[in-house]
Parts: C-alpha cells; sequence; structure tokens
C-alpha cells in the first residue's frame, strides 16, 4: 500500500512537471526557424564539428542566416552540400581539395640529435621519452607513425623526415591527426608557398636547433603585399585564402624555410618532393 | 530581532564559512567550466542563485506539506532532482525568450544545472538543517550568492593565471585547479568568524 502511495504521489509530480513544461514552452517559447529546420534535416546529425561549428544545428543556423558555405559538412561531402545549395538557392563551390604537408626540413644535416632513441619504433612512443630523440623538439622525428597511418601509401621517410607524394595523397588528415609533434598539416592543392618548419622557439634557439629552421624575423610578413602572412610564437605561418602564390616571400626568406613549391606535379627542381 | 540576527548568521554562514563551492566542494563543474570569462560567470552565478531560490520555495512545501505527511520522507532525493529539473527547463525557456544573449553565453552549462549537486545539496540541507521556510530561503540566497562570489573570484584569478607564464606540466587544468584548492584554503580562513562575530 506504502508503495502505491509514493508510486502515485511522484508520478503525480512528473506529470505536472511536465504538464507546466509544456504549457511555458507553448506560451514563451521561441518559434523555431523553419528554414533553420529544413536545412538541419539536411545534415547528417552526427555533430562532429568538422564544419567548424559547434554542432549540426550551430551550423543549420548560420547556414540559414547566409553566414556559412554550403560546403563545409565533411561527412556529409558532396550529396549534403547540393541538397544545401538547392534549398538555399545558392551555388555550391566544390570542396577544395587538400593534401597533407610535412612542415619540417630538418633532414640529418641540418639538425642533430640529443639522443639515440633505440625504442619502439613509433612517433608517439618516441615523443613520451622526454618530447622525442631530436634536438628540435617541434620537428618530425622521422619515425613514420604517418606513413603506417596512410591509406594510399603516399608517405615516405628520407633523410630522417616524412616525405608526402602529393599526387597520390587523398587528403583524408590521418596523418594529420596522428602526428604527436602536429608538424603535418593539411594545406590547399593549388598552394604555391609553404613553410617548412614547425619550430616556436625564439630565433636564436631555432636556429641552434635546426639550421632550416624559421627564426621568425618577419621578413616575409614584411615582403608580402597581399597580407597573407603572419609570424605567430615566431613562426611564419600563410593565409592561404590571401596568398596569390608570387613567391617573393621565399626569395626573401633568409634561411629558406619558406619555399617555393608546385603541387602536384613534382618537377626536377624540387628534388626534396621525389618519392623514392 | 531575535529572529533578525539569525537570518542575519544564516545569510553570512552561507556565503562566506559554508561557501558550497569552495568549502563543500559542491558544484565544481560549471565553477571550472564557465569561470573563463568575468561576464559569463556572473550570468552562471546569477542564474545559479535564481534556481536556489526557485528550488528552495518549491521544495520546502513539497517535503513538509507532502512528503512528510504522507511519510515520504525517503523519496526527497527523486523528488527533489525532478522538481529541479523542472524549474530550470522553464528558467532556460524564458531565458531564450527574454535574453538570448545570456543564453547563449552559457550556452551547454545551463541544461547542466539541472543535475549541479550544488541546487539539490542546497535544497536538501535546508531541510536536514531544520530550517523554516524563511530561513531556508536565506540560507539558498546566500549559497547562490556564495557561488556567485566564488565564480567572480575565481574568474578574475583565471584571466590573471592567462596572461602568467606557467610552466609546462602546469599549463591548462592542472594551474586551474591548483589555483581553486588556494581559494578553497583562504575560504578556510573565515571558520568560526561569523559566530564568533554574532557571539
Amino acid at each position: 500500500m506504502d508503495i502505491l502511495i509514493a508510486f502515485l504521489v511522484v508520478a503525480a509530480i512528473g506529470l505536472a512537471a511536465g504538464l507546466l513544461i509544456a504549457l511555458m514552452s507553448h506560451f514563451f517559447g521561441v518559434p523555431e526557424n523553419q528554414k533553420v529546420k529544413e536545412v538541419r534535416a539536411c545534415l547528417p546529425g552526427i555533430n562532429c564539428g568538422a564544419c567548424g561549428f559547434k554542432g549540426c544545428d550551430d551550423y543549420a543556423a548560420a547556414l540559414a542566416e547566409g553566414k556559412a558555405k554550403p560546403n563545409l559538412c565533411v561527412p556529409g561531402a558532396e550529396s549534403t552540400a547540393e541538397e544545401l545549395g538547392a534549398l538555399l538557392g545558392i551555388e555550391v563551390e566544390p570542396p577544395k581539395d587538400v593534401v597533407a604537408f610535412v612542415h619540417c626540413n630538418g633532414h640529418c644535416e641540418a639538425t642533430t640529435k640529443k639522443a639515440e632513441y633505440t625504442g619502439v619504433t613509433s612517433c608517439s612512443a618516441a615523443a613520451m621519452l622526454y618530447g622525442g630523440p631530436d634536438a628540435c623538439r617541434y620537428g618530425c622525428m622521422g619515425l613514420g607513425d604517418c606513413a603506417a597511418a596512410c591509406p594510399a601509401n603516399a608517405i615516405c621517410m628520407k633523410d630522417g623526415i616524412a616525405h608526402v607524394d602529393t599526387s597520390r595523397c587523398l587528403g583524408c588528415g590521418l596523418c594529420e591527426s596522428i602526428c604527436p609533434k602536429h608538424v603535418i598539416s593539411m594545406v590547399p592543392q593549388e598552394t604555391a608557398v609553404v613553410v617548412m618548419c614547425n619550430n616556436k622557439d625564439k630565433g636564436a634557439d631555432a636556429r641552434k636547433a635546426c639550421s632550416n629552421a624559421c627564426i621568425g624575423c618577419m621578413k616575409c610578413a614584411k615582403t608580402c603585399t597581399h597580407g597573407a602572412i603572419t609570424v605567430a610564437n615566431n613562426l611564419a605561418k600563410i593565409d592561404y585564402d590571401k596568398c596569390t602564390g608570387c613567391g617573393e616571400c621565399a626569395a626573401s626568406c633568409p634561411t629558406g624555410c619558406l619555399k617555393q613549391v608546385f603541387f602536384p606535379d613534382l618537377s626536377e627542381e624540387y628534388e626534396d618532393f621525389k618519392v623514392n | 530581532m531575535e529572529m533578525f540576527k539569525t537570518l542575519i548568521v544564516i545569510l553570512l554562514s552561507s556565503v562566506l564559512v559554508n561557501n558550497y563551492v569552495l568549502s563543500r566542494f559542491l558544484g565544481i563543474c560549471p565553477f571550472l567550466g564557465v569561470s573563463k570569462k568575468i561576464n559569463q560567470a556572473v550570468g552562471m552565478g546569477i542564474s545559479v542563485t535564481a534556481v536556489m531560490l526557485l528550488a528552495t520555495a518549491v521544495t520546502w512545501p513539497i517535503q513538509y506539506l507532502l512528503l512528510d505527511k504522507l511519510g515520504l520522507g525517503y523519496m526527497q532525493t527523486i523528488v527533489f532532482i525532478l522538481v529541479i529539473a523542472t524549474l530550470v527547463q522553464i528558467l532556460e525557456l524564458l531565458l531564450k525568450r527574454f535574453s538570448p544573449t545570456l543564453h547563449k553565453g552559457l550556452g551547454v552549462y545551463l541544461p547542466l544545472i539541472t543535475t549541479n549537486c550544488a541546487v539539490l545539496g542546497v535544497a536538501i540541507n535546508n531541510i536536514n538543517d531544520g530550517y523554516n521556510f524563511l530561513e531556508s530561503i536565506v540560507s539558498s540566497l546566500g549559497c547562490g550568492l556564495g557561488f556567485l562570489l566564488a565564480m567572480v573570484l575565481f574568474s578574475g584569478l583565471r584571466s590573471r593565471i592567462d596572461e602568467s607564464r606557467v610552466p609546462a606540466p602546469f599549463r591548462g587544468l592542472a594551474v586551474t585547479l591548483i589555483a581553486a584548492s588556494f581559494i578553497s584554503l583562504a575560504f578556510m580562513g573565515f571558520a568560526g568568524v561569523v559566530d564568533a562575530l554574532f557571539a
């Protein structure tokens, strides 16, 4: 009998609470934008965040307000982009093709090792041991976690650093996410200039660690007439939306860490990008 | 006069001595999560205070007029959780309607007040301490203000930490937790102060 009373009381309180919420949302609720709802229905709803928004709801709201491009959804790929474009009446640009790039030129002659690492041949294991054996704690250790992860066999190890064969690269970003040094990033396929360094130390320290390092001298940022280069944390960074590929920065760079490249055709000049 | 003095003691002791975050260690999640910016910390502190007041105003009568009368005191926790969850939902609805900026700023933390142990803690402790209705309201106001005070103090401290050079192993959450423990230690100094003031 007691249990029945308890059951009834709690059920009655729950029912009253539910009714109260329903009434409140009826009278005070904010009507949801119909357009947002329709846009949201096109999205996959897995809230992965690859579009750069907080989730599918956030992206849908931005789309409905015209603040975002419809080609940002990675899991939905082209079909979602087309669907969204049709719904919103905007033309869809195809998503930019990206390739992986290793921001390091610390080959055996440029840099040294601070220790001899004889453990498991894996970057993540080596990185856990005092940040890896290399003199530069930001650079590629060349133990090949990325090459092992690459589904297209597009990465090879040469002179102690990883090289990406951009003609084979699928742009999946697996290597980017597996690299413990975060030295790999995805760059647009039509990239003309790259920063071949990841060292965020001050100029003198960076130079001591590697003769090819970016010393954060700001020369490239001053040379660039398009405002595409910024130097933050003693490291040059290129904004590929602004870069026109004129290559003047590469010519001005005193350490040669800014480099002009031609993806994906690997011309003879740029021996570094050849895969053996 | 005697009653007034009791209320002042309850208010001050729940703000300073028995501060929910810093002395009883309840409601740590929003304390660490929303304390990055001072305006969000204030918003969170005010909404927690509002929810605590509302929750007490509703749970006290439920406890004494319904549960105790029917001999269902043991259902306290479940019923209180139910009631508090409803209140937070309603608060969220109203905030979304009348203050969208605050609603956006609080983000995921507003639904988290639903399961905020500080709110449930206030409701249950008011009953356990045997407070009457007025005392319960004053106590929950004090707890809410104590939460607000802790949030504001801590967000000020965090903005200083953000600008300082922290040794690599302590960066991020580690130094935040250490800073929180120092504030907590500082609040331990209030122990006994309020009782002595009115002795």
